[in-house]
């Protein structure tokens, strides 16, 4: 079997195993699965910028929070119906990227960093600063009566669990698809040497700007479908923290496969799930991963065993 | 209270302000400087600082200003100690590289922040301040009766705040001696402006690094005893101190020392003015984007050179 039939044996494996999952899991599991997929978008969205064009961004939690707030503020203020308010919030965090974009990929290396996490500081103020409309901290509900989409309630553990199921399903084929064009092959040339890319005549630039803009669409469908499916808009998720996650999921589950970042929020959302039980500093496990995975593991789960096991892994 | 006044009580908070700001700032720009390591976990290592004022003034007891004199000196060391620690087994490992050196503080970031919510409690903590005398200042006015000096109600300041300042002046003036007038200065600055060539001249480079990673974390603790007694501990005090030291050491070019300076007295006074006359989170809504701005347009900050 080539290794393309390899791979996409993989990807559908892996769908059809989620599938299954639904049907044998006990509720609790089903519903942390569903958060699980939709945190795997942002993910993947993360880890096109990360993994494949090797840009690391500390800001990310600003696309997340640009979604689900254009989403959410769309229905409670704009009283969109769930269709377009869904466009809104993708779209306000692609705006949000290309302009971000425009600006931070003047800087390259730590600067980037930093001109990312200063940009996305700047974001959870500004939605801090109108907590007339966004509820600041406390964040709003949306009602349920808000959510259904083409007439599909989303609230119940079944319509949530397949709406999350085909939003990732879509994504993640979608991007695995979209790193083997051409296109994803350059993104690649530019992490691995910039010089070159630009060398071989490819404008690195452009290139780096519609990666950061994708990357920024796919995180706002990301905060949409959280906002959509668990019907909660709050100021938590543009925090540091939440630009923090996605790096750390990437890198546990290993940057630059189409895997990886599902395992790796797979992974961090039972290891959370487990130790919290134990302690409410259950941050100090996502600590203690971080410096582990520097130190011996830097190429993640699914990079290690793409190393190691199976070569032909995408 | 009057419009002058009022300004002359905000100058002095920003002073406040700048100066355990440019304790810290100046921690984190000289571990820039000489490592070029991105240190996030520089606001954690403020953080411990405080955190162990509080115990070590509440295991003494005694007068207040046994506890904090022993906690001046004590805390910062036993700090510095934690990070050269946490460079020999941690950033020594992967070697400086500086992405996964950012990831890497991220996780000690966590992992102190943590560990300190787990001993010492998600609640804040006093810490008494040595002396504390309340000093009513006098305002200078030119009234109808000519010249005249005034003590207006509220203009008033507290002893222990302008100790603050002048620990502040005294310890850069000492850092400034240390790095400028001694040989392990010296090597530090040797290290800094090319690490390879002063291994070639038998700097121990691994060495030097570790001394500055707990030199950057000694100041930032240091600035955090001297600031517990006006602000209490809390085990995530770190994360304001972080983002302000950040900004300090962007504007003022990372790795510049007299930029650093320049930087912490610019953010500090517009800080606490700004912060008195307006919204605070609109005044760091400003000051964040236009540091996103500086490093965007600048970015090799106010004074820093460019970069190599």
């Amino acid at each position: 079997m080539t290794s393309f039939n390899k791979s996409n044996l993989l990807h559908f494996g892996v769908l059809a195993g989620l599938v299954i999952l639904f049907f044998i899991l006990p509720t609790y599991h089903v519903g942390v699965l569903s958060r699980v997929m939709v945190m795997a978008i942002y993910a993947m969205g993360f880890n096109l910028l990360f993994g494949y064009t090797g840009l690391l961004s500390l800001g990310h939690a600003m696309f997340f929070a640009a979604g689900m707030y254009g989403f959410g503020l769309a229905i409670k203020f704009g009283g969109f119906p769930v269709p377009a308010a869904f466009v809104v919030g993708v779209l306000s965090a692609a705006l949000l990227a290309l302009v971000v974009g425009l600006l931070a990929l003047r800087t390259a290396g730590v600067a980037f960093m930093i001109v990312t996490l200063m940009f996305a500081q700047t974001a959870y103020l500004v939605v801090l600063y109108f907590g007339k409309y966004t509820r600041g901290d406390e964040g709003f509900i949306l009602q349920q009566a808000e959510r259904s989409l083409f007439g599909l309630d989303v609230t119940t553990e079944t319509g949530r669990y397949f709406t999350a199921f085909t939003l990732f399903a879509v994504c993640f084929i979608a991007l695995a698809k979209l790193v083997q064009t051409p296109f994803g092959k350059r993104l690649v040339a530019i992490r691995e040497n910039e010089e070159r890319a630009r060398m071989l005549g490819y404008d690195a630039g452009r290139y780096k700007l519609y990666a950061l803009v994708i990357s920024g669409a796919v995180s706002g469908l990301a905060g949409v479908s959280y906002a959509l499916l668990f019907g909660y808009v709050g100021a938590t998720f543009s925090t540091v923290q939440y630009s923090i996650f996605p790096l750390l999921w990437v890198l546990l589950g290993g940057a630059g496969t189409t895997i990886g970042p599902f395992i790796g929020v797979l992974f961090m959302f039972y290891l959370i799930d487990i130790s919290s039980g134990y302690t409410n500093a259950y941050m100090l496990i996502a600590g203690v991963v971080l410096v582990l995975l520097t130190v011996f593991a830097p190429k993640g789960i699914a990079g290690t065993l793409k190393a190691r096991v199976f070569p032909w892994m995408p | 209270m009057e419009f002058g006044p009022h300004l002359m009580l905000a100058s002095l908070e920003g002073a406040v302000i700048s100066a355990i700001l440019v304790l810290t700032a100046m921690g984190l720009s000289i571990v820039f400087g000489v490592m070029r390591v991105v240190n996030v976990a520089h606001g954690e290592f403020f953080m411990l600082g405080a955190v162990l004022a509080w115990y070590i003034t509440t295991l003494l007891g005694g007068h207040p200003a046994l506890g904090f004199g022993v906690a001046l000196i004590v805390a910062p060391l036993l700090v510095g100690c934690l990070a050269a620690f946490a460079d020999r087994v941690i950033l020594k490992r992967i070697n400086y590289d500086p992405d996964r050196t950012i990831v890497a503080t991220i996780g000690m970031l966590y992992i102190i922040q943590q560990t300190t919510l787990m001993t010492f409690g998600p609640e804040a903590r006093p810490v008494e301040a040595p002396f504390n005398h309340r000093l009513s200042l006098p305002w200078f006015e030119f009234g109808e009766n000519g010249f005249a000096m005034t003590w207006p109600w509220g203009l008033s300041t507290t002893s222990y705040k302008l100790f603050v300042i002048g620990a502040a002046v005294v310890v850069l003036i000492a850092l400034w001696v240390f790095l400028t007038r001694t040989k392990i200065g010296l090597i530090m600055r040797a290290t800094q402006q090319d690490s390879e060539t002063a291994q070639a001249f038998g700097v121990p480079v691994g060495q030097v690094y570790s001394w500055v990673f707990g030199l950057g974390a000694g100041l930032a603790a240091l600035g955090a005893v001297l600031v517990v007694p006006i602000q209490q501990a809390h085990y995530l005090m770190g994360h304001d101190p972080l983002l302000l030291a950040f900004i300090v050491v962007i504007i003022g070019g990372l790795g510049s020392l007299p930029g650093t300076v320049i930087a912490a007295l610019l953010i500090g006074m517009s800080d606490g003015i700004i912060s008195v006359f307006f919204s605070p989170t609109l005044a760091k809504i400003i000051a964040t984007f236009l540091v996103a701005m500086v490093l965007v347009f600048r970015p090799q900050g106010l004074l820093g050179k460019t970069a190599p």
